[in-house]
Parts: structure tokens; C-alpha cells; sequence
């Protein structure tokens, strides 16, 4: 195909320097970086089966919520609602299975249409208005999550918290997808043949895999696949590359916005729906700063602040980095209040190194 | 236009309407008045080159026919019908392809996605509906190729081509996609000789299938190499449209210039200042 002839003036790119020219490349380096460091100075057990569960679990939450951020970054965008998102979707979804008593095959959908909602409407006023999406959203930010106090104290009566969603659940048959453990005949077989580690009892420590751990490596491969391989894909680089010139080529550049400010809202939704089933109850402070964790985690994964680059794969590394390094540190003798510092000087080296990834791409001088 | 009716005399397609046709176009941004009623139109088959001066309106007036703007007074016909475009992706469809003066590109993506950006082609149906990334790769190649522009590979982000190379992007693009009519804005401006002459050339070969070619340049020579009919635009108005062999290299410099010696110009014109 004329595509392989290669030219004179091209040095043979080893597969090696191609690969330094992915935008996930440097969290797969941060992602090693920080198993290694863990290795040598966490206890033993965080890299056994129920420790690796443990700290991928939160990842697995923040992840879902970062893959949708990084989608928005790529298209040029921000959603700073995100996290109070999650409160609000908690709160709705809270409502219909509690209050007014309705099954998950209802609630659900409703939960993620009426996320998608709110979405579009912080989605429409960045588009009409042609403000950036950083103030807009950041209205939205606290927007929302007075709106989740309200709302909580006018269901519960006075509450911030509204309880009974575990009771109005239980026999609920889509509850499984949701909330709990995947698997857990295929765990139970593992542990009666000695393949993992058991309680005295004879069952597995780890009695399945959490489900947002499937729902995180799903969507991770939805969106990288979307990303890479479709139309699209390319749309959305398009429209955070330069608005105009992708515009003017025929992307439809607001249609694909819209779209991913709902998609984000509505990650936040399935977070909201996974952590409410899990608790067994919503709270206003539910997802409380996630949005900046979201983001770090994009921009880790490779994500360029002025929009058109990154990628999925990309945010779904710089969330298990996160989760290790959360989890990891109670595994450790240091102090848990190092996170802090640690998830700074992550995202002040990704922005600079994300930065030089670009220069190299675009040949900038 | 009284002078294009006059011009349309005897000219072997009378039957042949034109592709597309902008009457009495006006496009205002708040206060500014880009354009102040322009006519102008494209048959099958020709190059119109359309000619100004720096800020005459040049860019505005064909952007109003790729829809990118909306024009605030005026029609546009294509192929007879009143059209509306909502959007250059409506244009698109209609098979207007534009090579807009900034070109349209975007520097982080590689030459293909560019190339092929908001008409991908993909293999497979329903949900394995995918980019047909080969096609994509090869398409680009052999389009490039064409243009005199061997690029080094398909995967080279555009940032790092060459002015000229970028254009010659752009162009490829527009010829590969413009099914009925192409417009080109000043895309030789930053053209090596060999490139410039394939540039030319192309248009005579898009011209010869029928395509409608508007071509805006400031070089003369270019103009005359390919223009079937020349419109002046100057301060947002025609001042006129001329016919090929009706018009000098001397006069048509002067149009080019805005008009300034309009005066001695007005029989080539054929009246219509
Ligand atoms: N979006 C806009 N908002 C306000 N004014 C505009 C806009 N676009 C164009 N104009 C004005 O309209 C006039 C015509 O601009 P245009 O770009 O069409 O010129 P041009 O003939 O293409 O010039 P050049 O040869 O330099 O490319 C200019 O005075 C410009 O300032
Ligand atoms: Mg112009």
C-alpha cells in the first residue's frame, strides 16, 4: 500500500519513539513510577489480591468520572460541576428509590436523563453565551450542590442525609449490575481449588471483583475506541484543536460539546448510582472536590488544558495513580497527609511534561 | 446583473445555468458592512476569479457561499433552487468545497484525520462501524502525491509541515471533496514554482469535469493562467465583471489594485460601473 513507502527524509521511528509521542505516555511512566515506589516502601500486602482490589476501587469511582472529564478536555471544554454533580444525581436517584418507592429499572434511566439534563444545560449556556466553560461551570459547582442541600433537607425533612436506600433496593434484580461484587462463583471456585487467598472458613478473601471496576474498564475501552476509531473520535479532536477551522470543515463542533458536557454529567450519574447502592444511602458532601481530582487525573493521563489532545487510556492510568497513591500511603509508615503534596507535584510535572509532548508532536520551535 | 446577462450572449452554455448563484448578497458584523450587495455567480465548467484588494470583502463573500456566514440580505441559488445553508457542513453536502484563507487545519492532528475532518470514511456497519484508517492513509498519499508534495508520512501531525506543504493540504482536501463547485482562497500564496503550476493545473482539470472553480489570488499571473471571468470587489461592491480576452494583464493589475484607474477601465467592463 503507497501508505508503508517510506520516504528518505524519515529516520526509521523505532516502535519506542512512537510510542513516546503517546499523550498516555507519561502516566504509564507515573503508573510505574508509583507501583515501584510502593513496591519498596508499603507493606506486602497491598500488592496481593485484596490490596490491589482496594486501592482500585476508588480509582475505579474517580476514573469514570476522569474519562468523561478528559472526553470534555480533548473537545476543548471543562466541567467544574462534576463532583457537585454527583451529590445531585445522589440525590435524585436517592428520591425515586426511596421516596417514591420506584424499581432501578426506572430510577436508573431517570437518574442519567435527568444528569444528561443538567449537563445540557451547563452545556448550552457555555455554547450560547461563547463564555468559557471554566466560570460557567464553576457556577454550576455550587449551583448544585446547594441545590443537593436543599433537596436533601426538603426529602428527608431536615436531614443532609437520606437513608433506606439498601432496604428499598434489595430484591431489586438489577441491583447486582450496580452495586456489590461480580463474579462471585468464579471467585468461590478460585478459592476452593487454593488459587487465591482464602478466610479459615474456606471462602475467598476477595469474594468478587467491585463492579465499578468493570464499569471503569469498560467505559475506559468505549472511549478510547471511540476516540481512536471513530468519526467521532475525530470530531472531538477536531473541535478542541480550533472550533473554527473544524467548524468550517463540517464537524458538527456544538452538537459534539453538548453531547460530552451530558456524557460527563451523566459519569457522574453512574458514580452517583454505584457509591448511593454502595453506601446505602446520599449525602450532600458526595463527590465533594472530585472535579479537581477528575481533572488532575486527565491531565495526568495526558490531557492538554487548551484542549484537542490526550486520551482515555490516558485518564484511566492517572486514576489508578491516584487511587495508589491514596490507598497506598495507609499501607506505608508515612503520613496519609503527604497525598496532598504528592497529587500537586504529579500535576505540576504532567503540565510539564504534557507540555513538551506537544511542543515534540506539532514540531514547535 | 446587466453586464453578466450581456456577457452570457453567445456564449456556447447559455442553456447551462450556473451551479451557484449569490444575488445582491450584504453581509453586516454590528456596524461593519463587509458587503453591500454583491452578484456573482459559477457555471460548470469555468474558474471565476474574483479579485480585490486587501479587506474588499473577498474572504466574507465566499464564506457566505460555503456557509459559514449567513449573509444578512440576499439570496443564494444552487443550481437553480434558493439554498440555505445552515452550516459549511450543509455546503458540503451540496458539494462546495473551500479552501479558506487560514486553511482550516489543525496543527495537532496528524494529516489524515485532517485531510479527511468531518467526512471520514469508515468500513463496517452498525456498531463496528470504524475509520477506515487505510483508505485514510493511502487516500491522503496518493492526493498529496498528485499536488507535487511527497509527504513524509500520513501520521505527521500538521504542525510540523511547511507553510506551503499545509496549503497544499488544504487544497488536496477541497479537490478530493469538491464535487460541483471549489473555491479557493489566495491558496497559492505560499506555493514554491512547482507547486504553484500544479495548483494551476489542477484547476484546469477540475474545470475540464465540470467542476466551477471561484479562485482568489492577488497574482495577476495566476489569475490570467486559469480565469474564464474576473469580478472586482472593492469596499464591500462589484465594480464589474470582465471576460477572458476582453481584458489586459495592464488592466486587470489595476482591478486588482481596487479599481484605482477604473475609468480607463470601464469599456473592458463592459458598463457595468
Ligand atoms: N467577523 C468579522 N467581524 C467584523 N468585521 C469583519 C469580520 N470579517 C471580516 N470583517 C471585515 O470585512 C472586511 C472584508 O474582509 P475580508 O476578509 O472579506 O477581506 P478580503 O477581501 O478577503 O481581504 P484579503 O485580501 O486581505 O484577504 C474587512 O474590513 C474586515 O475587517
Ligand atoms: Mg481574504
Amino acid at each position: 500500500m503507497s501508505s508503508t513507502t517510506t520516504d528518505e527524509r524519515l529516520k526509521t521511528e523505532s516502535f519506542l519513539a512512537r510510542f513516546l509521542k503517546r499523550p498516555e505516555l507519561g502516566a504509564l511512566a507515573g503508573l510505574i513510577l508509583v507501583t515501584v515506589f510502593f513496591f519498596v516502601t508499603a507493606d506486602g500486602s497491598m500488592f496481593t489480591l485484596s490490596g490491589f482490589m482496594n486501592f482500585m476501587q476508588p480509582a475505579s469511582q474517580l476514573g469514570i468520572l476522569a474519562i468523561g472529564a478528559a472526553l470534555l478536555m480533548i473537545c476543548g471544554e471543562f466541567d467544574l460541576s462534576i463532583g457537585s454533580m454527583v451529590a445531585f444525581a445522589g440525590l435524585f436517584f436517592g428520591v425515586c428509590v426511596v421516596t417514591w418507592n420506584l424499581p432501578l429499572l426506572v430510577s436508573i434511566p431517570a437518574t442519567l436523563v435527568f444528569a444528561a439534563l443538567v449537563g445540557a444545560i451547563n452545556g448550552s449556556i457555555v455554547l450560547r453565551s461563547g463564555l468559557p466553560s471554566f466560570i460557567v461551570t464553576l457556577a454550576f459547582l455550587f449551583i448544585l450542590r446547594g441545590l443537593s442541600l436543599v433537596g436533601l433537607k426538603w426529602a428527608t425533612g431536615g436531614n443532609t442525609q437520606l437513608r433506606g436506600v439498601r432496604e428499598a433496593v434489595e430484591d431489586d434484580w438489577l441491583a447486582p449490575l450496580f452495586s456489590g461484587d461480580a463474579f462471585p462463583d468464579l471467585f468461590n471456585w478460585l478459592a476452593s481449588k487454593g488459587l487465591i487467598d482464602t478466610f479459615n472458613s474456606g471462602l475467598p478473601k476477595v469474594p468478587g471483583i467491585p463492579v465499578e471496576i468493570l464499569w471503569f474498564i469498560l467505559i475506559a475501552l468505549i472511549a478510547t475506541y471511540v476516540l481512536l476509531r471513530t468519526p467521532v473520535g475525530n470530531w472531538i479532536f477536531a473541535a478542541g484543536g480550533d472550533k473554527n477551522a473544524a467548524s468550517n470543515s463540517g464537524v458538527p463542533v456544538g452538537k459534539i460539546k453538548l453531547s460530552l458536557f451530558m456524557l460527563t454529567a451523566c459519569c457522574a450519574a453512574l458514580v452517583a448510582i454505584i457509591t448511593v447502592l454502595d453506601a446505602g444511602s446520599t449525602d450532600a458532601r458526595r463527590g465533594f472536590q472530585k472535579e479537581f481530582e477528575a481533572i488532575i487525573a486527565a491531565v495526568i493521563g495526558g490531557c492538554l488544558l487548551t484542549g484537542g489532545y490526550g486520551s482515555a487510556i490516558g485518564a484511566f492510568f492517572g486514576s489508578i495513580i491516584f487511587g495508589m497513591v491514596v490507598i497506598g500511603l495507609t499501607y506505608t509508615n508515612f503520613d496519609q497527609d503527604w497525598f496532598q503534596v504528592f497529587l500537586g507535584g504529579m500535576l505540576l510535572i504532567a503540565v510539564l511534561f504534557n507540555n513538551a509532548i506537544r511542543k515534540r508532536v506539532t514540531g514547535e520551535r | 446583473m446587466a453586464g453578466d446577462t450581456k456577457f452570457h450572449h453567445g456564449d456556447p452554455r447559455t442553456e447551462v445555468g450556473p451551479i451557484v448563484e449569490m444575488k445582491n448578497i450584504e453581509k453586516h458584523f454590528g456596524n461593519i458592512i463587509a458587503l453591500a450587495g454583491v452578484s456573482f455567480d459559477v457555471l460548470p465548467g469555468e474558474c471565476h476569479c474574483l479579485l480585490g484588494d486587501n479587506g474588499a470583502g473577498k474572504s466574507t463573500f465566499i464564506k457566505t457561499m460555503s456557509g459559514v456566514h449567513k449573509p444578512t440580505k440576499g439570496d443564494i441559488l444552487f443550481e437553480g433552487k434558493t439554498m440555505d445553508f445552515g452550516s459549511p457542513r450543509d455546503a458540503m453536502e451540496a458539494g462546495i468545497a473551500t479552501v479558506f484563507q487560514d486553511l482550516a487545519m489543525i496543527p495537532l492532528m496528524s494529516v489524515s484525520r485532517n485531510f479527511f475532518m468531518g467526512r471520514e470514511p469508515t468500513k463496517g456497519g452498525g456498531i463496528t462501524k470504524r475509520l477506515d484508517v487505510d483508505k485514510m492513509n493511502s487516500v491522503v498519499m496518493e492526493e498529496m502525491r498528485n499536488m507535487g508534495i511527497n509527504l513524509r508520512a500520513p501520521d505527521q501531525a500538521v504542525g510540523t509541515l511547511s507553510g506551503g506543504e499545509r496549503q497544499t493540504v488544504a487544497i488536496a482536501r477541497a479537490v478530493y471533496f469538491g464535487a460541483k463547485v471549489l473555491i479557493l482562497d489566495e491558496p497559492t500564496s505560499a506555493l514554491g514554482v512547482r507547486q504553484t503550476s500544479n495548483v494551476l493545473a489542477t484547476i484546469d482539470k477540475v474545470r475540464k469535469q465540470g467542476v466551477g472553480v471561484v479562485f482568489i489570488s492577488h497574482n495577476v499571473r495566476h489569475a490570467l493562467a486559469v480565469g474564464d471571468r474576473f469580478t472586482v470587489l472593492n469596499r464591500g461592491k462589484t465594480l464589474g465583471t470582465a471576460k477572458r480576452g476582453e481584458i489586459s494583464p495592464e488592466e486587470l493589475q489595476d482591478l486588482m489594485a481596487g479599481g484605482q484607474e477604473l475609468a480607463q477601465l470601464e469599456g473592458s467592463l463592459g458598463g457595468t460601473v
